[in-house]
């Protein structure tokens, strides 16, 4: 592991973006059941020609049930003068309900490792925004204005573990197998041009949304500047903070279907459209119209986990298919995985004490996503076509 | 005039006596009297001459040559030789210089500063011969946000609630600009408008109304309302793809328009619906708005007047102040935004005007650009931009700064036969394209200018398909505003810096 740059890249280094190869995968148990990191880590590691050893991490849904009614905020911190000065920050904001240091395993031989935290949140009471609002701009400000402090996740009963070294080793050293989660996502990284930094590692967060990255978003410029539109600040040097940030936006505060969001972000060809049927064309190019600054260009897969308002995991890939995903169910219909490559399905077979079979495992079609929902399983099986097994009705048509 | 104030003269015609057949081609095509028979020969008269290059290309003997006159003025830095050009005609003629096309001065080309980003290794580039890459774009406005919901039951349940603006589809992001029937000719018009329809493209109306021949490319037109109202009626405004309210050109930023009498024969007469040989000057402001809340009350009655079904723009001139009177147009109900650069062209303009005012177009979009995002309207609305786009390249740097549909005057006229001998406003155009001489009209094949013009945009879109797969974007709206993929070599980091482009290296 790096003992540095935890909370902004080295000098050297910044206003440059982070050009990734990643292994991502993750998976959501319907029902609820929690389970135990080590299940994730070990789809994780096997993607090892995936990781270079400079970057990776774990989010973990239903972690904190004590807590579940305050913001979940994991911290990175330089030092515990900053730790404190931040907890005062946020003291005059709202009330930090619990604070306590997130268990680590130190190696004893790093002189100045990070201060790596947790606070259960409330913001105060405000009649302009909402506190789901607030705590955006609670941590876009202190991401961008506190120097040696960053945010890693900010929702409700749940928590991302990121950090610059080996999956193996940022594991271990938060201790993932400790955890028990009904949702959980992974993320090694293999990144091209920079050494990286902790804060840089996936999975990227805002409130609830977590996104874990494979890829080089071309069309950066362009939806870096529609966030901005809306208020966002990207400062994270990686083109995977929009994408957390175009979740938000399209799904929090627009609320659009997660099915339609995926159709904004990686949106069918104008030729395929114009086979369609009048009302899929006018739905769909609408769609293209309204949402053509938050579609996104270039190579990319991505796992996205939610939980607004039902948690769900969603995969999604670009409409080219330039970076691999592929998803499984398992036997008993309670678990969808989704995985950069099938190797973290077999790895999971490998296992002869647990006897794990999958019900089947598929190949999501380019552009179009996997969405699996607690309490009601698989909803789109990413085979689709875009209103295929949708009821789609528009005004006026 | 006295002696001692003839000046001499740019070109020279150069004539092969051995080659010349005396056939007196050359003295019917030259529009401008610089050519003529003596009885024996063929005489030429340099001073007369525009370098418009009919006589050479026509000449079946290849005898003329038009040539740099190389009489060499003694030199000064400072007093260019046209500087003193100026100062001798005004002293010969006591006015305000005209000119046409655009600004000709040597002024640095901001586009030509700017370099393309390209894939390598950690992203693939799409090859456009192998792949789809998209060029189509909407234009109109287009609500903030879609108000979809799901069915709180059933998941599979969906529906679309949102009231749409009205927008429509183009295939390239190129529209042509507006040149008026008055300023072109109608056979360049009609050249124009098919292949705007047959490319699925924009063109521009300009001023001058709309002739009845071609209400049939009205779902491809926009068309403008102008100062001086010439040729508004309510078939105007309800037959065309958008409507456009001029309030500046980049050529000529606080003027109105200018058709000399010379040109209004009876055809453009009819069609402006103003008399016959009569100067065609509309107002430098309109009369009705002298401030914004008159913009938005204008833009209000087209709208009304078109039942709410044709997207209503204006045209501003870029200018310093740009960026927050494009706020208040997009504010007063603008469904769409064009800004003209101070290298925009024109028929006619005063020289003063098109070689010393207004701001280049890149700064321009790039100011608009982020004031129209730091307000939260960029998205709403769509952005043209012109003034100088000469090529695919510059189509392209203008789109990556922030402009959805790149708007382009000249390309199409050179398209046609343009030499750029800059003398339309005096409607002796022997390419019959800036004239309303019949005798000179019958010049441009329909057909023949028709496909060129096809031709030329066809291969910007190609070369646009090109540079797209080259960054590994899929489709053109992912370039639009994407500055990321640009950057700038100039002498001066501070264009830079307003562009919000990095230096190349960084």
């Amino acid at each position: 592991m790096r003992w540095e740059n935890y909370t902004s890249p080295s000098e050297k280094f910044r206003n440059e973006r982070v050009f990734d190869g990643c292994g991502i995968t993750g998976f959501i148990n319907i029902d609820g059941t929690l389970t135990k990191g080590d299940k994730i880590i070990e789809m994780l590691e096997i993607l090892h020609d995936r990781e270079n050893g400079l970057g990776a991490g774990f989010a973990a849904y239903g972690i904190y049930p004590q807590y579940k009614d305050f913001y979940a905020l994991h911290f990175l911190f330089d030092n515990d003068q900053i730790r404190l000065n931040t907890e005062d920050f946020l003291s005059s904001k709202g009330v930090v309900v619990f604070s306590e240091p997130i268990p680590t395993k130190q190696p004893s031989n790093v002189d100045k490792p990070p201060i790596v935290w947790r606070m259960f949140y409330e913001p105060k009471e405000m009649k302009s925004l909402s506190q789901d609002e607030q705590m955006v701009q609670l941590v876009m400000e202190v991401n961008e204005k506190i120097e040696g402090a960053f945010i890693m996740s900010s929702g409700k009963n749940m928590g991302v573990f990121k950090g610059n070294g080996w999956s193996h080793e940022i594991a271990e050293y938060y201790k993932i197998k400790d955890y028990e989660a009904y949702m959980w996502l992974g993320h090694s990284r293999f990144p091209t041009n920079t050494p990286g930094w902790w804060g840089g590692a996936h999975p990227f967060n805002l409130l609830g949304t977590s996104v874990v990255h494979n890829g080089e978003i071309t069309s950066y410029g362009t939806n870096m500047r529609y966030l901005e539109s809306f208020g966002y600040k990207c400062t994270l040097f990686t083109d995977t903070e929009v994408i957390a940030y175009l979740f938000d936006l399209l799904v929090r505060r627009h609320k659009l279907p997660i099915p339609i969001v995926s159709l904004a972000l990686a949106p069918p060809l104008f030729s395929e459209i114009e086979s369609m049927d009048k009302k899929y064309q006018l739905a769909l190019k609408n769609i293209r119209a309204t949402y053509r600054s938050a579609m996104l260009n270039g190579p990319f897969s991505i796992v996205v986990g939610q939980n607004g308002h039902i948690p769900t995991l969603i995969g999604l890939t670009d409409r080219k298919k330039l970076r691999p995903l592929i998803a499984a169910i398992s036997e008993d219909e309670n678990t969808i995985y989704l995985s950069s490559e099938e190797a973290s399905f077999k790895r999971l077979m490998l296992d002869s004490s647990k006897s794990f079979k999958f019900k089947e495992i598929w190949h999501p079609r380019s552009g179009t996503a996997v969405v699996a929902r607690l309490g009601e399983g698989l909803i789109r099986n990413g085979l689709e076509l875009p209103f295929e097994n949708l009821q789609l009705s528009v005004m006026g048509v | 005039m006295s002696l001692s104030h003839i000046f001499p003269t740019y070109f020279k015609i150069e004539i092969d006596r051995d080659l010349c057949k005396k056939c007196k081609r050359c003295t019917n095509h030259c529009s401008y009297g610089a050519l003529s028979f003596n009885g024996e020969r063929i005489v030429a008269e340099d001073d007369k001459c525009v370098a418009c290059q009919r006589c050479v290309t026509m000449c079946p003997g290849k005898a003329i040559r038009v040539v740099r006159n190389e009489s060499y003025l003694p030199p000064h830095g400072n007093y260019t030789r046209r500087i003193r050009n100026i100062i001798w005609a005004q002293s010969g003629n006591g006015g305000v210089l005209l000119s046409a096309t655009g600004n000709d001065r040597p002024i640095r080309s901001i586009f030509d500063d700017l370099l393309l980003d390209a894939c390598q290794v950690t992203n693939p580039a799409i090859d456009p011969l192998r792949e789809t890459i998209e060029t189509k774009v909407f234009f109109g406005r287009r609500p903030n946000k879609l108000d979809f919901s799901m069915d709180e039951g059933d998941p599979s349940k969906v529906s679309l609630k949102t009231e749409f603006y009205p927008h429509f589809e183009i295939d390239m992001p190129i529209m042509v600009g507006h040149m008026s029937l008055g300023s072109i000719s109608y056979n360049a018009c009609m050249a124009i408008y098919q292949a705007s329809k047959e490319l699925n493209i924009l063109a521009g109306s300009g001023e001058g109304g709309l002739h009845p021949d071609f209400y049939e490319y009205g779902p491809n037109i926009i068309s403008e309302v102008a100062s001086g109202r010439f040729g508004v009626d309510i078939n105007y405004l309800h037959n065309v793809a958008g409507l456009e309210i001029k309030i500046g050109q980049g050529a000529k930023p606080g003027h109105g328009g200018h058709l000399p009498g010379e040109k209004v024969n009876t055809l453009i007469s009819q069609t402006r619906m103003i008399p016959k040989g009569s100067d065609a000057l509309s107002p430098y402001p309109h009369h009705d708005i002298y401030s914004i809340e008159d913009l938005a009350q204008l833009i209000a009655a087209l709208k009304e007047a078109t039942r709410y079904k044709v997207p209503v723009g204006v045209k501003i001139a870029a200018v310093h102040n740009s960026a927050p009177i494009a706020v208040g147009i997009v504010r007063g109900g603008a469904d769409f935004l064009t800004l003209d650069g101070f290298r925009g062209g024109t028929g006619a303009a005063p020289r003063i005007i098109r070689d010393h005012a207004g701001i280049p177009i890149e700064l321009a979009i790039a100011s608009v650009d982020q004031r129209l995002r730091d307000e939260g309207l960029r998205d709403e609305i769509t952005l043209v931009a012109g003034g100088s786009i000469r090529y695919s390249a510059d189509l392209i740097k203008a789109i990556a700064l922030g402009a959805d549909v790149g708007m382009c005057c000249l390309p199409v006229l050179i398209a046609m036969g343009c030499r750029m001998c800059q003398q339309c406003f005096r409607g002796l155009c022997s390419w019959g394209i800036a004239t309303q001489n019949e005798y000179l009209v019958k010049r441009l094949d329909i057909d023949v200018a028709r496909n060129r013009i096809i031709n030329l945009f066809h291969s910007w879109n190609e070369e646009l398909k090109e540079v797209l797969g080259a960054m590994g974007i899929d489709s053109v709206e992912s370039l639009r505003s994407n500055r990321d993929r640009l950057r700038y070599i100039g002498p001066n980091p501070r264009i830079a810096e307003i562009l919000g482009v990095k230096h190349a290296g960084e």
